[in-house]
């Protein structure tokens, strides 16, 4: 009894410690947003280059911790307003997904930056404290612990004055509540965004350092995990509001430490995103509030272009198939079909997503957790069940689009920016299931030994074969696509993702298009997913990850959104060329999320046009 | 309490609506009715309370009290999608065409409650039934999806000159005034018992309104339905059979156009407000000046 209690007392002190970094990350991301009405993704990256720079001070050169927190805060700063300076300020007409999308292009090229300067590997960072513990009451408290928690009190004292009683803060506080009016009294909205942009990062850039410190450990994959718990944090505290973003970072701190304590330390992941989602579809203004009014939220959702598809001949689309479908006749090269089928893979993943993004207008970028499920529901039906390849494909991708539809449905109600989250913390749902189902799933052993795809007896193993067959699918789900898209139901999809006022006043369920086009969007990814285990052979929670959402939805930025050639040229390019050029092969994130902002800010329909 | 009873049962009737705004009365205790073949217009200043009431008359929004009764039966609780299968439909104020889709596509959107896939009701099936449709397009859909072109051709050639050229050009792509005629033909393909339109002539040069005009008198004659929600008096004059005149949330009269001109009470709200009673009045109930508006909006009720 006494050392359950302890051991409570041990994981509230641990939840309140994770949970004070949190605070930091999620203050940072509400102040972006309820200043410049911008979900940031790219402020994990600034989150985890705050830990580099720190274990660059302290390891490196030797620094005093003070200093080193110093250049850390000034280092961080100085970045956010890089970034806001170049990748988000033109964008300030955009439509708010706009921004949101260059976030995300900017936390690919951080991440990969830092990755080529210092390694993927993990750097440990020493702890720079004395390794010394004491003892109050029963519970073991490190200085460390201390640390935090004292830079966390001042650090919010500080931001308090400042936004109380200095003329910047009340220019801040102005700005949030009502841009136009602040700028019509004289506020400089745009310096006022830019310095929100320089307090953020330094926060973010304190929190990575303190996690450093904390876990002994740097490394450049921290960013995203980042980014996504302080997301749960701030929509638990309510976007935009500081107070609330502190305390919801304390409390999923405290989430989270209880819950590794009752479920073991696989599930820590699994909270934050379970409770992003329930408090994005039920509690949208957070559970501090009890205001039912919905966020602000934009009218235009979607990232469309007003464009006219460029006409390409049907002739030459019919050519370029054949030359396809003939190209391992004349270039025999195993190397060269193995990309392109990865292409061709990608492409019908590419297509999902412009069908459900593009023509129906709800951002996912979580299309890569139903690739998870159609790739485990077959590799699971024909090894546990025995079930031939053909008959698992097909029912993998329906298992996919039934579990797709189920698991979105709760965020049919959010909009535009939210759906996009929504999803997105769904495509990590669908790991973690998968990581910690042992029974089912093999756990983080994954799966190994899947049969190879064959078609009645014909078995495609052969980079020349595979590559046919999932070439013919490819083909199959556009011809399928285009035929949807272009019936009633397709204008109806449309009409949805143009005005959802309007479209509801014209007796158009939301509801239920919207679990039409997931389901479709679900099946094809599924199909997909389902053909990539078979080809792979082994398949486990980290195979399709939120970078494959994120590139998928590149690929359908850069064909055009809802264009279906689009997306397969896109995908084509964004496979094939970083493979292509054998240099750049280091780079490719980098190339990534440079095509996605230089996309965004010059060519929003893409290289074909919204279609 | 109740007005007396009509001859017959109107197909739109609004009973005692409300509607509040973190306590102010956006909308306060309207009550009127438009009868088959009826066109009823809705008028009143700036923030008077017309968009609101529309809003909720469409199901945009819900009342905080009051009920409203389309052809006898309550809409509270409908979804909004539900309206367009009752037979309303709208326009909006500031246009909201589907901008990346053709003026053709448009137009087609307004039938869309009316196609049978959408129709039928089984739940799941209706789902897989709706999506086979899609895929294999068979003789029936294709059937109907041509009638219905051949019918949206129609009432767009009903403007003329202006959209017929236009079919197949993006909705984004036409000047102000064609958006608005998009918005009116989307709405009359749904083939309405009741043609709601806000404010159709906003933003509108006197030649596009004059035009305009003439277009909702065709309707009329021909027998539509029409609530109207606008403030440019001459169009409301010459085009309704009855005026509801609204200041403040509440309404001040209601008449025949000839008659509600004439009322003082519709004058001092066009051409200005009395003054607030003075500062040291409690701002936000307005016990004094309350009771004696009401007492002239009872007997006007009761009237009609």
């Amino acid at each position: 009894m006494d050392s359950l209690l302890r051991t409570f007392a041990d994981q509230t002190i641990n939840g309140l410690v994770i949970g004070n970094i949190y605070a930091f990350i999620a203050v940072g991301l509400a102040l972006i947003f309820g200043v410049g009405n911008l979900i940031n993704f790219a402020h994990g990256s600034i989150f985890m280059v705050g830990a580099y720079v720190g274990w660059v001070c302290v390891t490196w050169w030797g620094l005093p911790l003070f200093t080193a927190f110093l250049v850390t805060t000034l280092v961080c700063a100085l970045l956010g307003v890089i970034i806001e300076r170049f990748a988000l300020y033109p964008l300030r007409s955009a439509p708010p997904i706009a921004p949101l999308l260059a976030t995300i292009g900017v936390s690919f090229m951080i991440d990969q930056a830092v990755q080529i300067i210092f390694t993927p590997n993990p750097q440990a960072f020493p702890n720079p404290l004395l390794a010394y513990r004491f003892q109050v009451g029963g519970v073991t408290v490190g200085a460390i612990d201390l640390l935090i928690a004292g830079i966390g009190v001042a650090t919010a004292a500080a931001l308090y004055l400042f936004l109380r009683f200095t003329q910047w803060g009340w220019a801040l506080r102005a700005t949030a509540q009502d841009r136009e009016a602040a700028q019509q009294m004289g506020v400089d909205v745009v310096a006022v965004n830019r310095m929100t942009f320089a307090i953020a990062s330094a926060l973010g850039g304190i929190a990575g350092l303190l996690v450093g410190m904390y876990f002994n450990t740097v490394y450049p994959t921290m960013s995203f995990q980042a980014t996504l718990k302080g997301f749960a944090a701030v929509v638990l505290g309510g976007l935009g509001n500081v107070p609330g973003a502190v305390l919801g970072g304390l409390l999923l701190g405290l989430i989270e430490s209880y819950g590794v304590a009752i479920f073991g330390a696989t599930y820590r992941n699994l909270f934050a995103f379970v409770i992003l989602i329930a408090v994005l579809v039920w509690r949208p203004n957070g559970i501090f509030t009890n205001q039912r009014r919905t966020a602000p939220e934009p009218l235009t959702g979607t990232f469309i272009a007003r464009s006219r598809p460029v006409h390409i001949p049907a002739w030459a689309i019919a050519a370029l198939t054949v030359a396809a479908l003939a190209l391992p006749f004349f270039a025999p090269n195993p190397y060269l079909l193995q990309i392109l089928t990865n292409a061709w893979l990608l492409g019908m993943v590419a297509l999902s997503v412009t069908l459900v993004t593009g023509t129906a207008g709800q951002t996912s970028l979580g299309q890569a957790g139903f690739m998870a499920i159609g790739a485990y529901a077959s590799a699971l039906l024909t090894q546990r069940l025995g079930w031939p390849f053909e008959l698992s494909l097909l029912a993998s991708a329906l298992v996919s689009a039934v579990i797709g539809v189920l698991l979105v449905l709760p965020a049919f109600r959010l909009r535009a920016v939210y759906i996009a989250i929504a999803t997105l913390a769904i495509g990590e749902i669908v790991n973690q299931v998968i990581l910690n189902w042992d029974s089912l799933t093999n756990g983080a052993m994954g799966i190994t030994n899947i049969a190879p795809p064959s078609l009645f007896g014909w078995q495609a193993i052969r980079p020349h074969e595979i590559y046919w067959f999932t070439l013919v699918l490819l083909i199959l789900a556009a011809l399928v696509q285009h035929r949807l898209v272009r019936s009633p139901l397709g204008r109806t999809w449309r009409a949805l993702r143009e005005d959802e006022v309007a479209a509801q006043a014209f007796g158009i369920d939301l509801n239920r298009y919207k679990t039409l086009v997931f389901a479709v969007a679900a099946f094809i990814a599924g199909l997909s997913g389902a053909v990539t285990g078979h080809m792979y052979s082994y398949i486990s929670h980290e195979t399709f990850t939120n970078t494959t959402s994120i590139l998928v939805l590149t690929m359908v930025i850069l064909g055009g959104m809802g264009n279906l050639l689009g997306a397969i040229v896109g995908a084509v390019a964004l496979t094939a060329l970083p493979e292509l050029f054998r240099g750049l092969a280091d780079y490719r994130y980098l190339i990534y999320g440079l095509t996605l902002l230089l996309l965004i800010r010059f060519r929003p329909q893409g290289l074909l046009g919204t279609d | 309490m109740e007005s007396v009873q009509r001859a017959t049962r109107p197909l739109l009737e609004i009973k005692q609506v409300s509607r509040a705004f973190d306590g102010v009365l956006a909308v306060d205790d309207v009550s009127f009715g438009i009868d088959e073949g009826e066109t009823v217009s809705v008028i009143g200043p700036n923030g008077a309370g017309k968009t609101t009431l529309f809003n909720l008359i469409t199901g945009v929004d819900q009342p905080t009290a009051g009920e409203i009764f389309f052809d006898g039966a309550p809409l509270a609780g409908l979804p909004a999608h539900a309206y367009a299968r009752l037979g309303m439909a709208r326009t909006f104020q500031h246009g909201r065409v589907f901008g990346n889709l053709s003026v053709l596509d448009n137009v087609l959107l307004g039938a869309h409650s009316r196609r049978q896939v959408v129709r039928s009701r089984a739940p799941v099936v209706n789902l897989l039934r709706e999506l086979a449709y899609g895929l294999l397009q068979p003789g029936s859909v294709k059937q109907e999806e041509a009638a219905l072109r051949a019918e949206a051709e129609e009432i767009l050639a009903q403007f003329g000159e202006r959209l017929t050229p236009r079919l197949h050009q993006p909705a984004y792509s036409l000047s102000y005034a064609n958006r608005r005629r998009v918005e009116i033909a989307r709405a009359l393909m749904l083939r309405p018992r009741l043609l709601l339109l806000d404010e159709p002539t906003a933003g509108m040069n006197p030649a596009e309104t004059q035009e305009m005009l003439d277009f909702i008198a065709t309707l009329k004659a021909r027998g539509q339905t029409i609530l109207l929600i606008e403030h440019k008096l001459t169009l409301v004059m010459q085009l309704s059979d009855r005026v509801v005149v609204m200041d403040d949330g509440r309404k001040i009269t209601e008449g025949a156009p000839e008659v509600v001109r004439h009322d003082p009470q519709v004058i001092e709200a066009y051409l200005g407000h009395r003054h607030h009673p003075p500062a040291n009045a409690a701002q936000d109930d307005e016990p004094v000046v309350q009771p004696a508006t009401r007492l002239t909006i009872d007997p006007a009720a009761g009237v009609l």
